[in-house]
């Protein structure tokens, strides 16, 4: 039997979703408004929502006391070329679990999976001083490595989940119809698997972009992304909570609009397998 | 030409022997069904032919030449999938061409063979369709359609019509078998449906536990099954199977007799029973009998017979149609 959607039922779950949207966003906001404050508006109490004397004085002085471009570039290159360099790796790892699978296929994912499930501070200190002997420390190259490794497992396993979707019967068929397996992968497979490859990459991109803990400690200057720019207005003067969310609010900026066109993708990623 | 010839085909997977040997001649332009219980091995079969699996042991020969070392894509047959396998993000016209496309056929002659196909299959008025516009039926006329335009030695189905609803399935048993007959191309048809077995084919591979257990037309394997196996499985309601003293007396360790070959008496000839149930279609009575020591019977009475649960009936096989088989499961010649 349908359940009855009356009136009121619409409006109470229609309330619901707006308020925890709004509560899940509430960050997100304030960070935006306290931006606009003067840093003795950002903290007092009780604290001020709108009324308060707006001023754009704090992206002035973010901006003339570090350089947003160079770190908005870094973080474009880091995001860019770990999430390019995990694709490379992850796509055949995936398509070959996934279609050609052995009795250990399981046991490999699950070992991916387990390195996810390690703090990373666990080896900071080892990482550290490879870095360090190596010379990659404050490098794109090290932030980059460091990156791919770190959600290669998410990268394979999400992959993996959507190769899994592709009937094995539509490439039987295919190879049926006489389609070399060139011809198979061109015609067939990468049409059917573009979406999943789109919203990995996306997620991969975004998870990359906002990676903290990694970037904090392996880079300083050279290489710090938009990250590391953040980092520099909680330390070391004392705390300047107008500078600080004026700096957050340029670093998000980008990411939240590529998120923003993208989000068809991204919901259908996540949710992928789940709903159908 | 489609002259395909299995000889000594073994498939193993692992441990597991899933195909015991077969052989098999399938003559050009004949529809041969395979049938058997689920695990039986038939798809792994024709899946064998096809070339998705690799023979572990025999040869496959398809027109003369051995294939087993040549790639689907090469042995010029064609394959309809249960789930149809439609591709996607093709429309209906992209699906049927693109096995002509592979084969680099110019775009003029892909174009009118696809017309050709999509005329036979009633579906021109959706070439511009996704498969995922189409109805069940019409995805079963596309995959028919992708199969049909490329002119294959022979064709493959693999229960294709087990996702269609009952009254669609029979419609487009008929059609299936009706464009196989005009094309003269040679069948091989995969199904655990006995009644799909006997309508479509011209002979019938009985398949069990990876074995052939026999090859003949349908009406040989319903008079003459070579074992109790094949008995049992062909014809519907199943056959009735009595052992002990009654199959003694016909030096049988087993005696076999079709529910529509035992005469149904109101009185005294024969083996008594109570009805247990009777099912009344108008065109059919079937009688289930409690028969005492000879187990449950069904019997099969063309009409309306005025019987009901709890009646007392005495049935009588017909003499000639009486299945003897030994302590092995095979039939003792008559």
């Amino acid at each position: 039997m349908a359940r009855n959607v009356t009136t009121r039922r619409v409006v109470i779950s229609t309330g619901a979703a707006w308020f925890f949207g709004f509560l899940i966003f509430l960050p997100i906001l304030w960070m935006f408004l306290t931006s606009f404050k003067s840093e003795l508006d950002a903290f007092s109490m009780p604290p001020k929502f709108l009324f308060f004397h707006w001023t754009t004085e704090n992206y002035v002085t973010v901006q003339s006391r570090s350089d947003y471009v160079h770190h908005a570039l870094n973080s474009i290159m880091i995001a860019g070329g770990s999430t390019l360099i995990a694709m490379l790796i992850a796509v055949p790892a995936a398509w070959s679990m996934a279609f050609s699978p052995t009795k250990r296929t399981k046991d490999v994912l699950l070992w991916m999976l387990s390195t996810k499930m390690m703090p990373p501070v666990g080896v900071l200190v080892p990482i550290y001083l490879i870095y360090r002997d190596f010379g990659m420390l404050d490098t794109r190259a090290g932030l980059i490595l460091i990156l791919c490794l770190g959600n290669l497992p998410i990268v394979i396993w999400m992959l993996f989940t959507y190769f899994k979707e592709i009937p094995k019967d539509i490439l039987e068929a295919a190879r049926m119809d006489g389609a070399t397996i060139g011809r198979e992968l061109v015609y067939v497979l990468t049409p059917m698997a573009i979406p999943g490859l789109a919203s990995t990459l996306l997620l991969n991109f975004i998870l990359a972009w906002n990676e903290a803990f990694w970037t904090l400690n392996l880079s300083t200057l050279d290489a710090a992304p938009l990250t590391v720019f953040i980092a520099s207005y909680s330390s070391p003067e004392g705390l300047f909570w107008a500078k600080l969310s004026a700096a957050s609010t340029l670093a998000i900026a980008p990411i939240i609009i590529l998120g923003w066109f993208s989000q068809r993708q991204l919901v259908r990623g996540l949710t992928f397998g789940a709903v159908k | 030409m489609g002259q395909i010839t299995l000889q000594g085909v073994r498939k193993s997977f692992g441990p597991v022997d899933i195909i015991k040997g077969a052989d098999l001649d399938i003559e050009d332009g004949s529809f041969v069904v395979f049938v058997g219980p689920s695990g039986c091995g038939k798809t792994t079969l024709l899946r064998l032919i096809a070339g998705l699996e690799d023979v572990t042991g025999g040869e496959i020969l398809i027109d003369g030449q051995n294939v087993v070392d040549v790639p689907p894509a090469k042995r010029g047959l064609s394959m309809v999938f249960q789930s149809y396998a439609l591709y996607p993000h093709m429309s209906v016209r992209g699906n049927i061409a693109f096995g002509l496309k592979m084969a680099g056929l110019p775009r003029a002659e892909i174009d009118r063979k696809v017309d050709a196909a999509a005329a036979t299959l009633n579906l021109t008025s959706y070439l511009d369709r996704k498969p995922r516009e189409l109805s069940g039926g019409q995805r079963q006329r596309v995959a028919i359609g992708r199969a049909i335009v490329r002119e294959p030695k022979a064709f493959l189905f693999d229960e294709p019509l087990s996702n269609l609803d009952a009254a669609l399935r029979v419609q487009m048993r008929l059609e299936v078998t009706k464009l196989q007959k005009q094309l003269g191309t040679t069948a091989v048809y995969v199904t655990h449906d006995q009644v799909e077995a006997m309508t479509m084919a011209d002979k019938i591979v009985v398949l069990n536990a990876g074995r052939v257990e026999q090859y003949g037309s349908p009406l040989e394997l319903y008079e003459r099954p070579a074992n109790i196996f094949v008995a049992g499985f062909i014809g519907s309601p199943k056959m009735n199977f009595i052992s002990g003293e009654a199959a003694g007396e016909q030096g049988a360790a087993t005696l076999g007799v079709r529910p529509e070959h035992l005469r149904i008496g109101k009185e005294g000839d024969g083996w008594p029973g109570t009805v247990s149930v009777a099912e009344h279609l108008g065109s059919d009575t079937f009688l289930y009998v409690d028969a005492a020591k000879l187990g449950m019977l069904t019997a099969r009475y063309i009409g309306e017979l005025d019987l009901k649960a709890g009646d007392r009936v005495w049935l009588s096989p017909d003499p000639a149609r009486l299945h003897r088989f030994d302590k092995d499961g095979l039939t003792i010649g008559r």
